[in-house]
């Protein structure tokens, strides 16, 4: 459902990404994990097509995003990593916004409005303005965005980031029930999420995946068994290499 | 089509939901109302004339306001970051620049079109040229619109409102100065008449003036039209251009 293929993207002089490639298949949940500044929204980023890469290509459902990118985008649901929001609107409005975008209409459109809302838990907030919203409201009210035209590929940019607790259970449980018929990527830094929602991990690290495996691969990979050691084992790895190189 | 107008009617919603709009207006006519009255001579001038009382000062007001309705076009969404959600939408980035510069130019229109009491006090005092008023009020849309157009531009290019509304009316009093006969002799005098000349092709005087007069050139439409065009490819090139 999603395919990378060497993906890659430079800023200037900097490498961000570096010839990424892997694939997603519908009733898959990639976690997408790695250090601050490893790459991971970039990569997402340019799968959803807001950024273009510079090497390269994407294909959502086999169409690319680079020959057709309204077909490939309307097959995606995003949450972006601020979840940003039209702070003068209600949060039914802006769901309302978001679904006429992305070509709902009518009874379509009304009922997936109640949908992402029963689902998100909005229901009483739908009438507020957004900017009166707390962190999570805005979070869930993004990704009603995501989810609200029942789409087939997710990518979700830290979809737990500023929740508390119950409100990231009910995120991963909503993830999990949802990557059963659809191809999901969620970026965390939170390694208990990819037990708690994860079919497949990999680990970014300076633009390349560094692992990649189910989550029970990835452990046994670990000396100690811990996914947290083995982040930072591959993590940390070459720049404690390269610190004890310039040292000598 | 269908998101440019899901995106006009959004944009709509914002300016008329919040003071901006009605604010901007309100001055709007406070100022274009006043000076006709005051300074224009509306009243002893014993014309039934709109030219010089009250379409005269429209470019003037227009530098200062126009920025002001288009400033958050584009420097919002930038600094909110919803451009990552418009931009991963299945539409054209070009979608919602017309959107968007179709919203600003609807509350130009309500402005203009509440302007519409000198319209009949001038038919009742007198006895004037409808023809040449409609063509006043199409050439000050224009104007309007032309402003609306570069402001939209320059908020592609920052993220900061203030710096886009400083920019934004310097080059529309740019603009509107380039047409002064009198600025642009003293310019040909100092400098040379070719630089002159070029400096009056920039400028909306030029074009604006023959259309509060009633007459409708080809070339002064075309300037219209190429001016605005140019400014919004422009923005679509700049907001590429600032995610590659």
């Amino acid at each position: 459902m999603i395919a990378a293929t060497d993906l890659t993207k430079h800023f200037g002089s900097k490498t961000a990404v570096a010839g990424l490639t892997f694939t997603v298949k519908a009733g898959e949940v990639l976690g997408f994990l790695g250090p601050n500044g490893a790459g991971k929204s970039t990569t997402m980023r340019m799968i959803t097509g807001f950024l273009p890469p510079s090497s390269g290509d994407i294909h959502i459902g086999g169409i690319s995003m680079l020959d057709s990118p309204a077909q490939a985008k309307a097959m995606i649901g995003y949450l972006p990593e601020s979840a940003p929001l039209y702070q003068d609107m209600t949060v039914r409005g802006f769901l309302k916004f978001c679904g006429q975008m992305r070509g709902l209409r009518g009874s379509a459109l009304r009922d997936a409005l109640e949908r992402s809302i029963d689902t998100c838990f909005l229901g009483p907030v739908a009438t507020q303005a957004i900017d009166t919203l707390s962190k999570g409201y805005r979070h869930r009210t993004c990704l009603a965005q995501a989810i609200l035209h029942d789409p087939q590929v997710l990518i979700l940019d830290e979809p737990t980031d500023g929740l508390d607790p119950n409100q990231k259970h009910e995120v991963r449980q909503l993830i999990a029930r949802l990557g059963k018929t659809k191809a999901i990527i969620f970026s965390t830094h939170i390694l208990e999420e990819v037990d708690a929602a994860c079919t497949r991990a990999v680990i970014v690290d300076r633009g390349k995946i560094v692992i990649d495996g189910s989550p029970a691969d990835l452990r046994a990979q670990s000396p100690t068994g811990s996914l947290t050691d083995l982040f930072r084992h591959l993590t940390t790895r070459d720049a404690g290499a390269a610190a004890v190189a310039n040292t000598l | 089509m269908r998101t440019t107008w899901t995106i006009f009617k959004r944009e709509t919603a914002s300016y008329f939901s919040q003071p901006t709009a009605y604010a901007i207006i309100f001055i709007f006519l406070v100022l274009s109302l006043g000076l006709a009255f005051t300074f224009g001579r509306f009243m002893r001038a014993g014309d039934a004339n709109l030219e010089w009382p009250f379409f005269f000062w429209h470019p003037l007001i227009f530098m200062f306001l126009a920025p002001a309705v288009a400033m958050r076009l584009w420097t919002d969404e930038q600094r909110n970051g919803t451009i990552e959600l418009l931009a991963t939408m299945p539409t054209s980035l070009w979608s919602a620049i017309c959107g968007k510069f179709l919203a600003a130019c609807l509350v130009w229109l309500v402005a203009l079109a509440l302007t519409f009491p000198i319209v009949l006090t001038v038919n009742y005092l007198g006895n004037p040229d409808n023809g040449a008023i409609l063509s006043g009020y199409l050439g000050s849309f224009l104007v309007c619109a032309s402003f609306l157009a570069l402001t939209m531009l320059v908020s592609a290019c920052t993220r900061d409102q203030v710096v886009c509304l400083i920019v934004s009316i310097a080059l529309c009093i740019f603009m509107v100065l380039c047409g002064y006969d009198d600025l642009i002799r003293e310019l040909a005098k100092s400098t040379n008449e070719s630089l002159a000349e070029v400096l009056v092709s920039v400028g909306v005087w030029d074009h604006f003036r023959w259309m509060v007069r009633g007459m409708f050139r080809v070339q002064d439409m075309v300037w219209f039209a190429a001016t605005i065009t140019t400014c919004l490819l422009g923005t679509s090139a700049i907001l590429s251009a600032r995610r590659a």
